[in-house]
């Protein structure tokens, strides 16, 4: 371990800690950063990543129209319900205004919008090679200001006496040492990746849960602060969880494991049973809900089931579908009882009423007189082949986080702000986002909360 | 054909890759990949061919090893591309020569070298090796002319031929007719494309070499190589005009045309080349393939030594080295041509025909 006195050490490697250390290393000070993967996993949940949303009065060269503050606004409002600090919030929104200068200036490429994203045209900008492209140029930039860089530094503890940060216990390659520092800025991410920490609060459920990103986001930096006495934000049981195919990698299988196969078919659950309208809004908006409801059924497992009719008109996804000549043949390879299954999809034919099909807008192919109902995109689910994925929930991230102020600084439960000790990213975001999901924004959060911790750090270690 | 291990193999990689799209602001094969959705070993040896192994997209993959993924496009690609310079080179025999890109290219050399010095003995007797030439015609003293132009000739076209012929079969078996190929816009974007390296480019900032850094030094060696040789062409064209044409044989004073454009072609080709040898030492040998680095060294060194003994005979050229020297230089040159169509020069053909069927399909697409 070093054995030296920084003036900044960063708790993490993702983009809010880079940001973070990139900053507090410009404001003049002494960084060290402590990445608990090895290099080639580094990033914790950046790396999946492949756009963010920022605030613009005009089109550029890479979003296609303004996304003014106003509108940025009511979009967090709609999706959060009211869950969010309105004042850090808005500053999120406003200071988000020069990422399309920031981020190329530290590395970060530009391209356009990818196929089949561009509903996030206007609003969002796209790394051009995806999340491991800018993290990877972030690594590069913090490299060459002088920050010091450690990967496999696993920080166990913090030291913290009455809100005031001393030193940090790290743990690498088997020994481990003690850090001493002037700040500290925390952006180690969630808890996500912590089955047992689920546990607590979904039981055996959690067993059944794919984590999206990095195995690294155990939170134990978060438990460490809310152990020290900072105030908690966010519901602690909640997560975001996305539908990926059952077969994703338990952990870090990111983008590829998604199936987008919902809206142009049925789901059922274990029980073969439809249990949620799959046409309820358009793919992008519902997309981010199926984990939630997956998480809810017996075994935490459903299956999206569609016929040649439906087959295609998604993106591929990684695993290849099960497929068979009938649905007794396709419930006999799902493990479904194959009358049930019958039964769901002959009741779902017979309510699906006639309507000329159109995935590009809210069409009129509905079902009448069935529960749930499938409000759009309702076609009979009856031409061979019938082709079926398992789906599972897959945790992206979750809302329990420490309570911030303006500064960065971790406010603790009497209400008091911690003089030295910050927070950005994941670990805070839920002061901002405290429930639902907008594309590209946490990495908002945390690129503007990592800019302004590592001032303020620097601010607090050098003056 | 490539085994179907590897073809299974590269068609696993690319499910993934299509599920993801990240890298597809980086290169041709993406935009390529997407019109697809299952790949069969023509589709995949098309994309092979299409990849310039800028390596971009394997340090921006969230999958690369150590991910139980594995994903490593560069690599797996080279493996295909070295089966498609073997599978459609002709005859069997010398594709082979593919195995082992870096033993034949010295036997080869060695082999070429030795004929032309045995052949300069028997017609002339050792003192024409050991005599300084000069004044008009003083090459065809050491070398008659026959023996010069002819069997130069016959591997020059030899060697057109099978490159012809693989990129004709290459060009059917990923599905297109001929007719097809001759779509003009077509060509000229994937000539621009070929000419400037644009996939090198790396949307900007360069490529990864030879590290996870980028940087446009591939680019720019490459295109030393590629215009040297360029230059040298069009010495050794304009030196046959004189020569067959105008009555001039060579050599030429040094402010000639050929010699101009030969000392310059010279002189890029041996900075390229010794360039694109040290990147490919110092690269990261995680996204590379045995084969392909072999052949790659190969043909660069084999470049090399047909630059340097062409340099020298200029520079030793009224000296009593004249004599050895030229033999030398056209044995390495015979080298280089018999080697072109077994050797990383392939690479050329089948690059710019994927560069055509590209732009086909993004024409349509």
């Amino acid at each position: 371990m070093p054995d030296r006195f920084y003036d900044v050490v960063v708790v993490g490697g993702g983009n809010a800690a880079l940001c973070a250390a990139i900053t507090a290393q410009r404001g003049g000070a002494d960084v060290l950063l402590l990445e608990a993967a090895p290099e080639a996993l580094r990033g914790g949940n950046s790396r999946h990543t492949r756009d963010i949303r920022y605030m613009h009065d005009r089109a550029g060269a890479f979003v296609t129209g303004a996304y003014t503050a106003e509108e940025f606004w009511e979009d967090l409002q709609r999706v959060t319900g009211g869950e969010t600090d309105e004042a850090l919030a808005r500053l999120t929104i406003s200071e988000s205004a020069d990422l399309g200068d920031w981020m190329p200036a530290h590395g970060v490429r530009w391209q356009q919008p990818l196929k089949g994203t561009l509903h996030l045209a206007r609003t969002n900008v796209f790394f051009l090679g995806g999340g491991k492209a800018m993290v990877n140029a972030y690594y590069d930039t913090a490299r060459k200001q002088g920050v010091e860089i450690l990967y496999e530094a696993e920080v166990q503890r913090l030291n913290v006496d009455d809100g005031v940060f001393r030193s940090a216990v790290v743990a690498r390659g088997g020994a481990s040492g003690e850090v001493r520092a002037k700040a500290v800025v925390v952006a180690s991410g969630g808890f996500e990746a912590n089955i047992p920490w689920l546990k607590e609060y979904w039981g055996e459920a959690a067993d059944h849960f794919v984590i999206r990103g990095t195995p690294y986001n155990q939170g134990r930096l978060l438990k460490e602060l809310l152990a020290h006495g900072a105030r908690p934000v966010g519901n602690p049981r909640e997560f975001h969880a996305v539908a990926v195919d059952a077969r994703a990698p338990k952990f870090d299988g990111g983008i590829v494991t998604r199936l987008d196969s919902v809206p142009f078919g049925i789901v059922v659950n274990r029980e073969a049973s439809r249990f949620y309208d799959e046409g309820e809004d358009f793919w992008p908006k519902r997309y981010a809900i199926w984990g939630g409801l997956i998480a809810r059924q017996p075994g935490q497992i459903a299956y999206s089931i569609v016929d040649a009719r439906g087959a295609g008109r998604f993106m591929p996804s990684v695993f290849p579908p099960l497929q068979a000549g009938s649905l007794t043949d396709l419930a006999g390879l799902l493990g479904l009882d194959a009358r049930a299954l019958v039964a769901t999809v002959e009741a779902f034919n017979r309510a699906v009423r006639p309507g000329s099909f159109d995935p590009s807008r809210l069409d009129d192919c509905r079902t009448e007189g069935l529960e749930p109902p499938k409000s759009h995109w309702a076609l009979p689910v009856d031409q061979p082949p019938f082709w079926a994925y398992p789906l599972r929930p897959g945790i992206t991230f979750t809302y329990l986080g420490v309570t911030v102020n303006r500064q960065a600084q971790v406010v603790l439960r009497d209400g008091r702000p911690a003089p030295n000790l910050f927070a950005a990213g994941e670990v805070m975001a839920g002061n901002i986002l405290g429930r639902g999901y907008l594309a590209g924004f946490g990495l908002t959060i945390g690129t503007v909360f990592g800019r302004i911790a590592g001032r303020e750090a620097a601010r607090h270690a050098v003056g | 054909m490539p085994s179907a291990e590897l073809v299974q193999e590269a068609a696993r990689q690319m499910v993934i890759c299509n599920a993801c799209r990240y890298c597809e602001g980086y290169c041709a094969v993406f935009p390529a990949m997407e019109l697809r959705r299952a790949f069969s070993a023509q589709d995949l040896s098309y994309l092979a061919n299409l990849c310039f192994d800028c390596r971009d997209c394997y340090y921006a993959c969230q999958y690369a090893p150590p991910h139980e993924f594995a994903v490593n496009v560069p690599r797996v690609f080279a493996e295909l591309r070295a089966d498609t310079y073997r599978d459609y080179s002709w005859p069997r025999l010398l594709a082979g020569l593919y195995r082992r890109g870096g033993l034949a290219g010295g036997v080869i050399s060695a082999v070429s070298v030795a004929a032309v010095l045995l052949l300069v003995l028997v017609l002339g007797g050792p003192g024409v090796l050991l005599s300084a030439h000069v004044g008009q015609a003083a090459f065809y003293r050491v070398v008659p002319y026959a023996a010069m132009v002819l069997p130069a000739l016959a591997i020059a076209l030899f060697g057109l031929a099978v490159l012809l012929a693989g990129a004709i079969r290459f060009w059917r078996d990923t599905g297109g007719s001929l007719r097809e190929m001759l779509d003009g816009r077509a060509l000229l974007r994937a000539t621009a494309d070929a000419f400037t390296l644009r996939y090198l480019a790396g949307g900007g900032a360069g490529c990864n070499y030879p590290d996870e850094g980028f940087s446009q030094s591939r680019r720019w060696l490459h295109h030393l190589v590629f215009y040297g040789f360029l230059l040298d062409l069009a010495a050794t064209t304009v030196a046959a005009a004189y020569d067959h044409l105008l009555g001039r044989p060579a050599p030429y004073p040094l402010l000639s045309a050929p010699v101009v454009l030969g000392t310059l072609g010279g002189v890029m080709l041996v900075a390229g080349t010794v360039g694109l040898l040290v990147l490919k030492r110092r690269s990261d040998p995680a996204p590379a393939e045995r084969r392909m680095v072999a052949m790659d060294v190969a043909f660069l060194l084999v470049l090399l030594l047909t630059s340097l003994t062409g340099l020298l005979l200029l520079a030793l050229r009224e000296t009593g080295a004249m004599g050895a020297l030229l033999a030398i230089h056209l044995g390495m040159v015979a080298a280089l041509f018999v080697t072109l169509p077994y050797g990383k020069f392939a690479h050329l053909v089948y690059r710019y025909a994927a560069l055509i069927r590209g732009a086909i399909e993004q024409a349509r697409a």
